[in-house]
């Protein structure tokens, strides 16, 4: 006991006294978690638009009020002719064009039809699919309004309507801060446990310092344990940090119960370290343990369910994300933070992050006591 | 009595088999300074890693104070002291603080043993709260050996301690061991420096994973065959080659300022010279030198 209590207080005086490391532990997860969630953002924005409105009447200009004042559109060209709007496509000016051709409001008035064509740049994908609901939806309504003012009503409706009402739950205002900071913050807990034990164990190899404690009669799992503790406490210590930033800055308090949070937190960390802890029996430099820690955090953090809803994945990817703990992480966050979801919803998750840490630092002891 | 014995010892490294320790036995008395003296890569480290548990030899069986190195690891470790070639001590913390440390890890106190180290850490202590990583060459290796004595060990081992140090403190650190085999602690060293295996008791010249001899310094300079000449002349860089073309040669090599040169058969330095001036160099100076264990070493390698 005496040497595991002094291994700590060797291995915290070396962490406090890396000033980059130190940073990267405490700062780090606050401007992350400012910036990320801010700037990660789904919602498509500032499309440009140009028009050429061949009508020039009222209800022409009216229907370009509605899309330019709804928020998502710019408009950024008038042209005269469909080549000329092209050529803003082709210079990157414009991302959707808007016809109306001429007669618009006659025909519409005369013959109850009329037809709009729109031309979408879909080189992102995304915001193509984005910008053309948002103006179809725009029309649609407007085409409603117009029907409202034209016809006389009958007594019965002509044709039965269904009529859509929905009602958010969980996330009422569709806040997309309130997905994503639970998220990052998993991220940011995955980094400071995984990759900085992975880098400080490599460290005492590249130094030549394990040497030292090999032919010392110190034991392997004092030393191990030395090792995995401060970071295991850095971790939790990150993760109340976060969410007392995300409860500063986006005003976030878990609706469910914030010690069923840290008890998985707790448990999620056991596993992370074990896996920093393999990674770092692979490697002999930090160079490489650093490597191969991207390489894995990339994949753990793009096919967690971080950016991309996991359901929307293939079957293969979905069966690999089964394997990543920071999916099961990321999940468990929006569960209890927004959801407020209880010991009985995530048992399963619970579950299977336990079998994670019991595997990952099996693993880990067994090939650490080959290597050495 | 017989502290460390070693026994057939082998070691063989990677898929290309490349024998790094190949068949090497010796044996170390208790309270003896004993040195391995050979080139870089001649196996020395190999040899001090097995003895110091942390490598498993593929052939061959060695002991400590009749503890084996593979079955009695554990107990081995608490008696041995190990200073690695390489600075390996956290550049991070104080001297003190590593000290400490290291006391620690072997159960012990730095005031338990302070006699032990007193002479040496007196010197860095003025420092003792400057961060290893700042001191200099001479102070890190102090600081090491200071490390590697704290739990009082039988055996010390020291890989290249003097490797890359300036040569005052190289001197320093001889004394150092000096006074400690005064203590009967049986000191280990490994050095490429030739003229440090004079200070051991006992030394053995090793070459690619082999011994080549092992006696004490005096005994190998004595065994030297032939008499030996030091040749210096006004162009060196010709006299060498002209050397190795003259028929009676039966060795000849760069040495500090002179050029060594043996004989095959008996020494004619008169002919010698004739010869070497008949080439055209002048200032010729042929003379008796004295042997070394660099010359020791040469004519083993040869």
């Amino acid at each position: 006991m005496r040497i595991l209590r002094f291994l700590l207080i060797k291995e915290f005086k070396q962490i406090f006294r890396n000033r980059a490391i130190l940073a990267i532990i405490l700062v780090m997860p606050v401007i992350q978690l400012i910036i990320l969630p801010l700037a990660a953002n789904y919602e498509v924005k500032n499309i440009n638009l140009a028009v050429i409105d061949n009508d020039h009447s009222d209800y022409s200009r009216d229907l370009i009020t509605k899309v330019t004042s709804s928020g998502y559109f710019r408009l950024t060209g008038y042209s005269q002719s469909y080549r000329k709007a092209l050529h803003l496509v082709e210079e990157d000016k414009a991302d959707i064009i808007l016809e109306i051709p001429k007669n618009f409001e006659k025909e519409l008035l005369t013959e109850n039809q009329q037809q709009l064509f729109i031309t979408i740049n879909a080189v992102n994908g995304t915001k193509a699919g984005l910008g053309g609901g948002y103006i179809s939806s725009i029309i649609q309504e407007y085409n409603n309004q117009i029907r409202v003012k034209n016809i006389v009503p009958d007594k019965f409706n002509p044709m039965p309507v269904i009529e859509i009402t929905s009602s958010n739950w969980y996330n009422p205002n569709l806040n997309y801060q309130l997905y994503m900071v639970p998220g990052v913050l998993a991220m940011l807990v995955t980094l400071v446990g995984g990759f900085l034990s992975a880098l400080n164990i490599v460290k005492e190899k590249e130094g030549g310092t394990i040497e030292q404690i090999n032919v010392s009669p110190i034991k392997k799992y004092h030393f191990i344990l030395g090792k995995l503790i401060p970071f295991w406490i850095l971790g939790n210590v990150v993760f109340g940090l976060g969410l007392i930033v995300s409860w500063i800055f986006y005003g976030i308090v878990p609706l469910g119960s914030i010690l069923l949070l840290y008890g998985f937190v707790v448990l999620y960390l056991l596993a992370i370290l074990g896996f920093g802890l393999l990674v770092s029996t692979f490697c002999e430099t930090q160079q490489q343990a650093m490597l191969i820690m991207f390489f894995f955090i990339m994949i753990f953090v793009l096919m967690g369910g971080l950016f991309t809803s996991i359901d929307s994945m293939p079957e293969w990817a979905k069966t690999v994300s089964k394997f990543n703990p920071v999916s099961y992480f990321i999940d468990v966050m929006r569960m209890v933070i927004i959801k407020g979801s209880t010991f009985q919803d995530i048992k399963r998750h619970l579950l299977i992050i336990i079998c994670f840490a019991i595997v990952l630092n099996f693993t880990a002891v067994l090939n650490y006591r080959k290597t050495s | 009595m017989e502290c460390v014995i070693v026994k057939n010892i082998t070691k063989v490294y990677g898929k290309e088999k490349k024998t790094a320790v190949d068949n090497v036995s010796f044996s170390v008395n208790k309270g003896e300074l004993f040195g391995l003296i050979g080139p870089d890569g001649a196996g020395k480290t190999s040899i001090f890693r097995i003895l110091t548990t942390v490598l498993l030899p593929d052939g061959g069986e060695a002991s400590i104070d009749g503890l084996d190195v593979v079955k009695n690891f554990k107990e081995i470790r608490s008696t041995i002291g190990y200073m690695p070639g390489k600075f390996s001590l956290y550049q991070d913390l104080t001297i003190e603080e590593n000290l400490n440390f290291f006391a620690t890890l072997f159960g012990t106190t730095i005031q338990e043993n302070y006699d032990l180290i007193k002479d040496i850490y007196i010197q860095i202590e003025p420092f003792k709260d400057r961060r290893a990583g700042k001191l200099s060459g001479g102070m890190k290796q102090k600081l090491a050996l200071c490390c590697a004595l704290i739990h009082k060990p039988n055996v010390l081992f020291l890989d290249e301690p003097t490797t890359g140090v300036d040569p005052v403190s190289r001197k320093e650190f001889w004394e150092m061991l000096k006074r400690l085999k005064k203590q009967n602690i049986t000191i280990i060293v490994s050095t490429p420096y030739m003229d440090e295996a004079n200070l051991c008791d006992r030394i053995a010249l090793i070459q690619d994973g082999k011994i080549l001899q092992m006696d004490t310094p005096q005994n190998i300079i004595k065994s030297y065959p032939d008499p030996l000449f030091a040749v210096k002349a006004n162009n060196m860089h010709k006299l060498l080659p002209f050397l190795t073309e003259y028929p009676e040669r039966k060795g000849s090599y760069a040495f500090g300022e002179y050029a060594h040169f043996s004989f095959n058969g008996n020494p004619d330095v008169a002919a010698l010279e004739k010869y070497l001036k008949a080439k055209g160099l002048d200032n010729i100076e042929i003379k008796n030198a004295d042997v070394t264990i660099e010359d020791s070493f040469i004519k083993l390698l040869s």
